[in-house]
């Protein structure tokens, strides 16, 4: 729907976010439903929310276990929030919170409530773990076993090696390949060069570092554990140190062609974000500012499976098609944010953005044009900042939000001052969104 | 952090055998019971020792608050004595009310409290006048020290024209003999002025209040908070970004707003005035609790471990009272500033200099802010703990700590709660009339005055 035929659009009044941690780092002791409620309780604390009946809280995580079926509303009754706030969870991969953006914006716009919270969390260091198929299905079956003899002849079946544990991994089920082998592939089809990518990889260390300094974050976030800012951040590193790292993946498709590293490529975390959304009236009653408003979101999937697309290009279609309803093109921008799940799925996205071919054919829209690398990502992103799953969207609207008011008040009698945001998840999917300064 | 020593000496055969030993035995003190605030006020009857219409003013006063009043010394228990020494104008004159407060003693009921009320000695005063009234100085610190079982003697100082009806007499007389003042002692309050108003409701003074709490997050500031909250304020704590975990669960817990700054950064003031206009339009009380320790002896000492300690502890608060006071509308009913000194700035402590500099450099502050803050119905006011048991002086090593939790006349240290209870006071309206006062909260320490 164009932007200004909606009833109402929903504000972003504010963020708050957990320092991201490193797999195994400051959080390897903390659940998703730890990290979400620390994050919320930030959040509560910094807009005085307690007691607050919410319109809604949407929620989610991608690596999630089974008894946090309810996680989000769980997070609810732990905080100081009214417990009469409801909440419920969604999954979309790495998309996961821009998406709880998009459902709350939604609800707010429609006029079905008035306020509420959107949120995403994961832990790769508390990740599920499954135990096999069979084990699974016998141990169900010994359950409804009502006699000694059944029960004993059902243990009596299982075998050593239905008791080996069965880890969760990145890799996609229809393909087999792991996300970063994916990537690999779209690397090499768009010839983005290894030093391509270490300057993005610097410039998200440099970017995020200057943004602590700048005290951006003192809004933004709520150190949790002891962790002040996000610990895979490298103020220290430099294009020299990037350059020595060992390509991780692409290493099977040919002599010297590797060009993905570990720094250049998002390491797994652990962290949880959230957004504070509403009217700007719900905003004006409580004296809260409206740092900018969501103007609309589109989301996008490729059909990666028999190789038609990479598998994290989705966002070489969500953003035109975006752009083509609200009638704007890449130079109305002042921010473009684009989570970098690799640095190189910046490169190949931005590079089909400017591909005329590539754009006519696979989008059946003209070409974006340029990005100008001014506007791309300038407080940092997913290299530096980390990429918990489920938090990164929210991360990001609240970041963006608030680069964007800053902007605003700067020239307050310029015209309006937008962001764009594009997040790339697993099943070839991505969701992009359009923030408008307030 | 708990004492140890304080158990023990309350409790089974160790409390007799402390006893037979004669060794000193710190007790509970009264405190406030957040569910039930100033109930009771006094733990037992009221006396009233003195003549004239003061003593008349201030008997109504206590019989206004529903206590029990007596004006002859009863046969029975007394929960506190207020000794009334304004009409005296020699030395002599002061025996029988002095030695009637004596036989009494013995049966002041534990966390009993005595409270002088006296006239200031000024510069025109006949000397025989000033020597009575100075001569209550001594009385009362020398008092002070002869009482037990967590009793308190403080005295109450009212200026010239002041009437005991004045609402900080009034304020200043139900703060010394309740709860609240529970580590205050051997201390007086000065109440220069007859400003200040009387709350709606005693137990919810700062009701409507907007109080801005700097280092928030934990000890005497988290405590701070809930005190300010507990009296009715609505509260913006600040402290820096990196205690927001436990900035945000202590302003969870008091329904205020979290705000992680700096306040050593240029635009501290301005970011707290923003907030505050926003969410509330106004800032009544500002608590300048946010400090630092970097001991070290003078001859050891590095630069940055000066230099932060003054840029926290009184360069920052210099630079932010500049912003408040020049705020327009900012407080309508005037600002109430409350610092926290120290009694090493009163008294100095080895190891100490730049904190020690630091503290007394908020206490010159705080007198030379009172005058202006007065022009615009507002106070500056500070409050000089001495030895209070947080995750600081818990830093100090065991046998220290033993010892600096005796040297004063309570025996033992004092609880964060204890600092905020002075605050909340002298934040309060019916403290109006206290201005550029530095009021301590040491249980008598033997240092300093």
């Amino acid at each position: 729907m164009p932007s200004n035929s909606s009833p109402r659009r929903a504000a972003v009044i504010g963020s708050n976010r957990i320092p991201f941690g490193k797999a195994g780092g400051a959080y390897a002791n903390a659940t998703n439903l730890d990290m979400l409620g620390a994050a919320l309780s930030g959040l509560v604390a910094r807009f005085q929310l307690q007691g607050e009946r919410l319109g809604d809280v949407a929620g989610g995580a991608v690596l999630k276990h089974s008894r946090d079926f309810n996680m989000t509303r769980e997070a609810v009754l732990g905080s100081a929030l009214s417990p009469q706030t409801p909440a419920f969870d969604v999954q979309r991969a790495c998309g996961t919170s821009l998406e709880t953006v998009t459902a709350i914006a939604n609800k707010i716009a429609l006029g079905q409530i008035d306020s509420g919270i959107a949120a995403g969390v994961d832990s790769t260091s508390d990740a599920p773990i499954v135990v096999s198929d069979r084990l699974r299905r016998t141990l169900i079956k010994l359950s409804r076993a009502k006699t000694l003899p059944d029960r004993l002849k059902l243990v009596a079946s299982i075998r050593p090696g239905d008791l080996a544990p069965v880890a969760p991994d990145v890799a996609e089920p229809r393909t087999g390949l792991s996300m970063g082998e994916h990537q690999a592939l779209t690397t090499l089809k768009w010839k983005i060069t290894r030093e391509a990518q270490d300057e993005i990889a610097l410039a998200s260390h440099k970017n995020l570092a200057q943004a602590y300094e700048d005290g951006l974050f003192d809004d933004l976030i709520t150190p949790y554990r002891g962790l002040v800012r996000d610990e895979s951040l490298r103020s220290d590193t430099s294009a020299e140190k990037l350059a020595k790292l060992k390509p991780v993946f692409g290493k099977g498709l040919g002599e010297g062609v590797a060009t993905m590293t570990a720094g250049n490529s998002t390491p797994l975390s652990d962290g949880a974000a959230t957004v504070l959304l509403g009217t700007d009236e719900w905003a004006a009653e409580r004296g809260l500012p409206v740092l900018a408003h969501v103007v609309d979101a589109e989301a996008a999937a490729v059909d990666f499976v028999r190789g038609e697309e990479g598998l994290l290009m989705g966002g070489a279609y969500a953003v035109p098609r975006l752009l083509h309803r609200n009638k704007l093109v890449l130079a109305d921008f002042d921010f473009i944010e684009i989570h970098e799940a690799f640095a190189s799925t910046v490169l190949t996205t931005t590079a089909a953005w400017a591909d005329e071919k590539f754009m006519v054919s696979k989008v059946g829209l003209p070409p974006l044009g340029r990005l100008n690398p001014a506007v791309l990502n300038v407080a940092g992103s997913s290299l530096a900042a980390g990429h918990p799953f489920g938090a990164t969207g929210a991360r990001i609207v609240g970041t963006l939000a608030t680069l964007l008011s800053r902007a605003k008040q700067s020239r307050p009698d310029g015209g309006p001052v937008r962001g764009l945001i594009s997040v790339c998840a697993a099943g070839g999917q991505a969701v992009a969104m359009i923030l408008e300064a307030a | 952090m708990s004492d140890a020593y304080l158990e023990l000496v309350n409790s089974g055969v160790t409390k007799t055998l402390a006893k037979k030993l004669g060794l000193p035995r710190p007790a509970h003190l009264r405190r406030t019971d957040p569910a039930a605030v100033d109930t009771p006020l006094i733990p037992g009857r009221a006396l009233v020792i003195g003549e004239g219409p003061d003593t008349d003013a201030i008997a109504r006063t206590l019989l206004g608050w529903d206590l029990d009043v007596h004006r002859n010394v009863p046969d029975s228990p007394v929960g506190a004595v207020v000794v009334v020494l304004t009409d005296l104008t020699r030395p002599e004159q002061a025996s029988q009310r002095v030695l009637a407060l004596g036989s009494v003693l013995r049966s002041l009921a534990p966390g009993g409290r005595v409270v002088t009320v006296s006239r200031a000695a000024g510069p025109d005063d006949e000397p025989a006048v000033a020597a009575v009234r100075t001569g209550v100085d001594g009385l009362l610190r020398s008092i002070a020290k002869e009482l037990r079982a967590g009793a308190t003697g403080n005295g109450i100082v009212l200026g010239d024209q002041i009437s005991p009806d004045a609402p900080s007499a009034v304020g200043a007389l139900r703060f010394l003999l309740s709860a609240r003042s529970a580590f205050v002692d051997g201390q007086f309050v000065h109440v220069n002025t007859a400003d200040g108003v009387a709350p709606a409701d005693w137990t919810r003074p700062l009701q409507g209040r907007v109080a801005v709490v700097t280092g928030a997050a934990r000890g005497i500031g988290a405590e701070i908070a809930r005190v300010l909250h507990r009296d009715g304020a609505q509260v913006l704590g600040v402290d820096v970004p990196a205690a927001g975990e436990s900035l945000a669960t202590v302003m969870n817990q008091v329904g205020g707003i979290a705000l992680q700054l700096d306040i050593t950064s240029g635009d501290a003031a301005a970011r707290i005035i923003e907030r505050a206009r926003s969410r509330y339009g106004r800032i009544d009380i500002v608590v300048h609790n946010a400090g630092i320790t970097r001991d070290k002896l003078l001859a050891n000492m590095k630069p940055d471990h000066w230099d932060s300690v003054i840029a926290v502890n009184v360069e920052a608060q210099l630079r932010m009272n500049e912003a408040f006071l020049a705020a327009d509308g900012l407080s309508p009913d005037g600002l109430r500033l409350v610092s926290l000194a120290s009694t090493s700035g009163i008294a100095g402590n080895r190891g100490q200099t730049n904190y020690g500099f630091s503290k007394a450099a908020v206490i010159g502050m705080t007198r030379a802010l009172a005058p202006r803050l007065a022009d615009g119905a507002g106070t500056a006011n500070a409050v000089a703990p001495g030895f209070i048991e947080t995750e600081m002086t818990a830093r100090i090593p065991a046998l220290t700590r033993q010892v600096a939790r005796r040297l004063n006349s309570l025996q033992q240290g004092g609880q964060p709660v204890d600092v905020a209870e002075t605050i909340a006071f002298l934040a309060s309206p019916q403290a109006g009339g206290i201005n550029g006062e530095v009021l301590r909260v040491c249980g008598q320490n033997l240092v300093g005055q």
